[in-house]
């Protein structure tokens, strides 16, 4: 009776510490990844679906474009930035003030219009669930309506080591607008430090 | 064999009549809204013509992002973007889109001259920028 009891004791308490680490782990995952303290209602349980990832180092990549509209369109004078970069709400006012898109007159047909919209909103980074932008979302005040993603707080800390002449004097980027000129994988969401080359500069190095 | 230079040639040429028919189709719309002959001239002059650009606060013209050579690559001058040859006769691209001619004299009259192109003026711009 007694050696039973203790063979019973000794797969519980394994049950238990296993539980335990699980748990542990599992804190440790959800917990904001590189330190970021900034308060925001998206930090919590909203993005559950990380399994996905099946990463657990940093992840520096956001689901590529998959639109040929948004591509074809909105590629014609610029990077097809991600829809996981923006809120939906950054999104909405992007596409309902066109004629005024950064001070270039951007106009589409409406069924056009309304057609990347919808794109947009769908993949956006609080409706999508991929930790590059939740890390993004995090950064973006609940009651802010960001119409840039180098206003973000997430980009200005990733991107602020590097130097003006290296980006804004540097006549082969002039903009942190123009994401491919350094990141080479940018079309294909890969933003990762370590494949950064910055034209007339080389590699980044921390 | 002696005449294998003459596929290149057809090509070419296919590929300018393509534009070619867009530019008429085009014209003939612009003439029922009342516009006159085109006057490839007189596109030229105006694709230079100097214009207030009031949210940049500088004179600007079609010459300021696209150049006055049409066979060259144009720059845009805020972004500094590549905007490749208007002339069809070296990318053939161009003019053989009657949405994306509409779509861009739509956003580019209004961010140069402030307001819409008039029907003749599409007319002579298109005149123009075919001759090259």
């Amino acid at each position: 009776m007694k050696q039973v009891f203790k063979i019973d004791r000794f797969w519980g308490m394994l049950l238990l510490a296993g539980c335990i680490s699980l748990s542990m782990g599992t804190l440790a995952w959800s917990d904001s990844d590189e330190g970021y303290e900034g308060g925001s209602k998206y930090a919590g349980e909203k993005y559950g679906s990380e399994k996905n990832e099946g990463s657990w180092g940093r992840t520096t990549g956001v689901a590529v474009v998959t639109n040929k509209q948004y591509q074809t369109e909105c590629s014609a004078c610029h990077f097809a930035y991600q829809p996981g970069f923006l809120p939906e709400r950054s999104w909405v006012k992007i596409m309902g003030s066109l004629d005024d898109h950064f001070g270039e007159n951007a106009k589409l047909d409406e069924p056009t219009r309304i057609s990347i919209e919808n794109y947009l909103r769908g993949h956006a980074a609080d409706i999508l669930p991929n930790r590059f932008s939740r890390s993004f979302m995090r950064s973006i005040d609940a009651d802010s309506t960001p119409m840039r993603i180098s206003q973000t707080a997430y980009f200005h800390r990733k991107h602020r080591e590097i130097p003006a002449r290296m980006v804004k004097d540097n006549p082969k980027v002039r903009s942190f607008s123009n994401c491919a000129s350094c990141h080479g994988g940018a079309a294909q969401g890969s933003f990762d430090e370590d494949s950064v080359r910055i034209p007339g500069f080389g590699s980044w190095e921390d | 064999m002696k005449h294998l230079w003459l596929i290149p040639m057809l090509l070419l040429a296919g590929a300018a009549q393509a534009s070619e028919a867009v530019v008429q189709a085009q014209i003939a719309q612009y003439e029922q809204q009342g516009a006159d002959a085109p006057d490839a001239t007189r596109g030229m002059t105006k694709w230079s013509e100097q214009h207030m650009q009031a949210k940049l606060g500088k004179m600007v013209s079609c010459a300021s992002c696209h150049g006055t050579d049409l066979n060259q690559a144009g720059e845009h001058m805020r972004t500094g973007k590549r905007i490749e040859p208007m002339a069809p006769s070296v990318n053939p691209d161009r003019l053989s889109d009657p949405a994306k001619i509409e779509k861009w004299f739509g956003r580019n009259c209004e961010w140069t001259l402030g307001r819409d192109c008039t029907a003749q003026e599409k007319a002579d711009f298109l005149t123009f920028i075919q001759s090259k």
